[in-house]
């Protein structure tokens, strides 16, 4: 054992040990906590509704309180210190204990949601469900389900985590409007609005109520009983039904033109938004190898594929079941997705080829051929498992695989450990089709500033996408990357003011240069132009 | 292949000592241009790290694996050999290098890129345990021992690694002590609008700025580590790291002896060439006979050495090239305030040069832009707090436009980050009063 001097000091050396108001801060927000997961275990509260609003107060108290005393007395700047060393952070104990509860509490949710006190039965919800009732019947005028919890849970963690973001970053206003941005779409377009809509139209069936969760996010938009409880849903249905076909074909892909998939995975987007307050500490843990760069292009545009797939299924079955509830037959289904299917990988062959890899190109027309070659072969064979797969299996494995297990489970409960956006980075079939189109059609990149570059790895280290930003940077290269959300944080965190968010002309986007801005000019010709 | 390539063809074998940026850019340029043996030796470390981001680690922002910008089969996918070691003599009649451990390497092309170290001026007890630099990969793991058991630490010298140093240090709640030999921050470089900016900062992040300052003794405890300093002003300030920050100079020392010309550093033509065949130097460690353009003969700039690579690497691979630094620039970060210069802004404007500074209300940020009293000429700026663009001012240099294009075009140079405010207005209106003269209403 080597002999280092004791430390007799008073004064504190560890940058990770907090003061009392930052302890009373934690404290006050986790009583909140506590007093809901009390309700959990079914302590029957007197005066849920002061109880509840009180253990909500606590919670977004305890979060101010925190936020102000750690970044309101420093000067503004970047706040990382520590976040390596720290256990939470830094996948120690306290990063697994918050995974494994996280994941608990998902599987609960998804599975088992009786555990949490909702009574399927039509009687009287025990539990934490219960204990949401009195908000519940405020909002929408019924007794709360497990996902009015988790909405309303959901909400105060964006909410009350964003204003934490903001204090975080207050020196940088594009962070700051962003982040505004995903609070005010979270608690009014996903929870305060169709909570009242929703009381409103009391006798009609359940229908998604949250114009900007738009399909393939929402899988289920185009499944049976959500397209019958749409149309058969007076204005509203059909205003959700028309609105939700234009976000896809219209403004989704004139915003990502315009902006990049941004407009969307961090501005709009709810898990985006999820991931961006909540999980803003866990940003730095995800994984910038080349092999979890190859992973994540696998597995995504799996995830799109089997959406797709499904999709086409469910529609062609309600079409076959509900001829008079269309407005298009199956046939003319069948021979538009032919249709679409052809016109788009042909124009994408013939104008976008060269921006791809070549297996891109090749698994691209191969799985396009193989599913025209199905759709076809079923249709005339009279099939009416149009993709040789029951849609209600096909339906049920991706509401199971995907929709529960991967966005939920793995996506928020694995926050700790594999870092903030992995469903966002592996899973997202909506992220998968705006990442295509900011790769190959749109405006947006990311300016690398000439040769001023130092290649300290901030940016990469930061980046929630796992995207190797410094090997673009310290080439002087432009970053125009599918996975890339626009959070700006690699903009924000590097010291020497390189890279900048920006939407110019599509053309000369990547601007690759070997020899950086600064060097001799005939030799940069001489290279970059070679 | 390759093995039967070296055997019959004998394939040129370029040897690198150094895997700093210089080296390591000098290598991946190489290897896009040929097939030569190259190795990389490096006492250091084994893989190349980013010396920049030190402190990133220290301060727990990154962790040490965060600064490699390759990752560890990248050296091998590019036949690029790695060698640790330590080398003690340059035998250049006999193109052999000869390492700590006694053995010995032949090489074709031998390039000395070994960078800096920190300048100590022989203060009494600057060997103690407690005082370091700040540059090398073990000053870092030094820290990180002496950390925990540290209240107070002091840093000498005023520049760049001075207050990143400082702010690692207050990163884990050390006092600090900052002795800065000038009256000013850094004023050798900064002008006094800037310079005064940053001693504020300095003071607002809690570090105790003792300007014109020097140190003159390192006291030592009991065990051989750092007590104390004694400054020239007759104070003993109890610390227990103490660190070196006042400037480096080439590390070079195992040269001495060997046939190759050294001054301060390992001198060199405008090809990189020292005055023995096929040896050449890049980096920090390499010293022009003369200065180019308005450059130092050594310049220790992270830039510099990259360049210096890129350059090198066409002349060994058949394409003889000069160096030829474009137009200056450089970057740094102090705290929060980040700082680009392009061009040449002087500390002291020279005779024929008038400057233009311009501070905000809030006092972080600031411009100052220098130009040529008759011609109006734009010779260089400084942004604090503002990010421009470096193609913006290289092509502004290269034309030779005037002051009252950059001013009139500063929201084009702008590099902030989109919903930042833009201060060009205010900027072009103070400038309107002061080179312009007032407009008649």
């Amino acid at each position: 054992m080597s002999k280092s001097i004791e430390n007799i000091s008073v004064a504190s050396h560890d940058n990770n040990v907090l003061d009392g108001i930052q302890k009373t801060g934690i404290s006050i927000g986790l009583i909140g906590l506590f007093i809901m997961a009390l309700a959990l275990f079914n302590i029957n509260f007197p005066y849920k509704g002061i109880w509840l609003t009180a253990s909500i107060v606590a919670v977004f108290g305890g979060i101010i309180l925190y936020a102000n005393r750690t970044y309101l007395n420093k000067p503004e700047g970047i706040k990382n210190d520590g976040i390596m060393h720290s256990s939470l952070t830094n996948k120690g104990t306290l990063a697994w204990m918050v995974g494994i509860i996280l994941t608990s509490f998902y599987v609960v949710l998804y599975w088992f949601p009786k555990y949490l006190g909702l009574n399927s039965e039509g009687g009287a919800n025990t539990g934490i469900v219960a204990f949401f009732d009195p908000l519940s019947l405020l909002l929408n005028g019924k007794p709360a389900s497990q996902w009015f919890v988790y909405g309303t849970l959901y909400t105060i963690a964006i909410v009350g985590l964003g204003y934490k973001f903001i204090l975080k970053y207050r020196h940088n206003k594009y962070q700051l409007v962003r982040t505004i941005s995903v609070m005010f779409f979270q608690l009014g377009f996903a929870f305060l609005i169709p909570e009242i809509l929703e009381k409103l139209n009391p006798e009609k069936a359940y229908f998604a109520k949250d114009l900007k969760n738009m399909w393939p996010l929402n899988y289920y938009f185009f499944n049976d009983w959500h397209l019958k409880a749409m149309i058969e849903g007076g204005n509203l249905g059909m205003f959700m039904l028309l609105f939700g076909i234009a976000m896809i074909f219209i403004i989704s892909p004139i915003l990502t033109y315009f902006y990049g998939k941004r407009w969307y995975c961090s501005w709009v987007c709810g898990c985006g938004g999820l991931a961006e307050t909540a999980g803003d500490s866990f940003r730095h843990l995800s994984s910038k190898s080349m092999i979890s760069w190859k992973i994540e292009r696998w597995m995504i545009h799996s995830v799109l594929v089997f959406v797709f797939v499904m999709t086409i299924a469910v529609i062609f079955t309600f079409l076959s079941n509900n001829p008079e509830m269309s407005f298009i037959t199956r046939d003319q289904f069948i021979g538009g997705i032919v249709i679409f299917l052809t016109v788009f990988t042909t124009a994408l062959f013939l104008f976008k080829r060269k921006d791809m890899d070549t297996d891109a190109v090749y698994t691209m027309v191969t799985l396009v051929v193989i599913i025209i070659i199905s759709l076809l072969m079923n249709y005339f064979s009279g099939n009416q498992n149009i993709l040789f797969i029951d849609s209600n299996s096909l339906r049920e494995w991706y509401g199971f695989a995907i929709g529960a297990a991967f966005s939920g489970v793995i996506g928020v409960g694995f926050y700790p450990i594999l870092g903030n956006r992995v469903w966002c980075r592996f899973g997202c079939p909506m992220a998968a089709i705006l990442g295509l189109q900011q790769r190959l059609l749109s405006k947006f990149r990311i300016t690398t500033n000439g040769g001023q570059c130092i290649s300290c790895g901030n940016c990469s280290t930061f980046c929630e996408m796992g995207i190797d930003v410094r090997s673009y940077a310290q080439k002087g290269e432009n970053i125009v990357r599918s996975s890339c959300v626009g959070c700006g944080v690699c903009s924000a965190v590097c010291p020497r003011g390189v890279l900048k968010l920006e939407n110019d002309s599509p053309g000369g986007r990547i601007n690759a240069n070997e020899i950086l801005l600064g060097n001799d000019i005939d030799l940069m010709d001489y290279v970059n132009n070679k | 292949m390759g093995f039967i390539n070296a055997l019959f063809l004998s394939m040129e074998h370029i040897v690198i000592i150094g895997n700093g940026i210089s080296g390591v850019t000098l290598a991946r340029h190489i290897r896009k241009r040929s097939d030569a043996k190259i190795t990389i030796i490096s006492a250091e470390t084994k893989y190349f790290f980013s010396r920049t981001a030190l402190m990133y680690v220290f301060m727990g922002h990154m962790k040490f694996e965060h600064m490699q910008p390759y990752e560890n089969d990248f050296w091998k996918k590019n036949n690029i050999d790695l060698l640790e070691g330590m080398v003690t003599e340059v035998i250049t009649d006999e193109k052999q290098l000869l390492l700590a451990d006694k053995s010995k390497i032949s090489y074709d092309k031998l390039v000395i890129a070994t960078g800096s170290k920190p300048n100590k001026y022989g203060w009494p007890g600057q060997e103690l345990n407690g005082v370091t630099g700040l540059y090398h990969k073990q000053d870092l793991e030094a820290l990180e021992q002496w950390a925990p058991t540290t209240k107070r630490a002091v840093i000498v010298g005023g520049g760049l690694i001075g207050i990143e140093l400082a702010e690692m240090l207050r990163s884990r709640n050390i006092d600090v002590t900052f002795l800065v030999r000038e009256k000013s921050f850094w004023s050798g470089v900064l002008p006094s609008g800037e310079s005064k900016m940053i001693n504020r900062h300095i003071l607002e992040h809690h570090i105790d700025l003792r300007l014109d300052t020097n140190m003159v003794e390192i006291l030592s405890d009991d065990n051989g580590h750092v007590r104390a300093v004694v400054t020239d002003k007759g104070e003993t300030i109890d610390c227990q790291i103490v660190g070196l920050t006042a400037g480096v100079s080439p590390n070079i020392d195992f040269l001495k002896g060997s046939a190759i010309e050294l001054g301060k550093g390992v001198k060199v033509n405008r090809f990189l060439e020292t005055n023995v065949k096929d040896v050449y130097a890049i980096g920090d460690c390499a010293e022009q006979h003369e200065g180019i353009d308005l450059r130092r003969p050594i310049e220790a700039v992270w830039y510099t050495g990259r360049m210096m690579g890129e350059v090198l690497a066409q002349t060994l691979t058949g394409n003889p090239l000069q160096y030829k630094p474009g137009h200056w620039f450089n970057s740094a970060k102090f705290l929060d305030i980040e700082y680009q210069t392009y061009g040449w802004v002087w500390a002291k404007p020279k005779d024929d040069e008038n400057h233009f500074y311009w501070e905000h209300s809030k006092g972080k940020k600031a411009i100052r832009i220098s130009f040529h009293k008759e011609t109006r000429e734009f010779l260089g700026i400084n942004t604090f707090g503002i990010r421009m663009r470096h193609e913006f001012f290289d092509k502004v240099l290269t034309n030779k436009e005037s002051v009252d294009y950059v001013v009139k075009h500063l929201a084009e140079a702008n590099f902030d980050p989109e919903f930042f405010k833009n201060h060009s207005k205010e900027i072009q209106k103070q400038f309107t009063t002061e080179f312009i003269g007032t407009k008649t209403a």
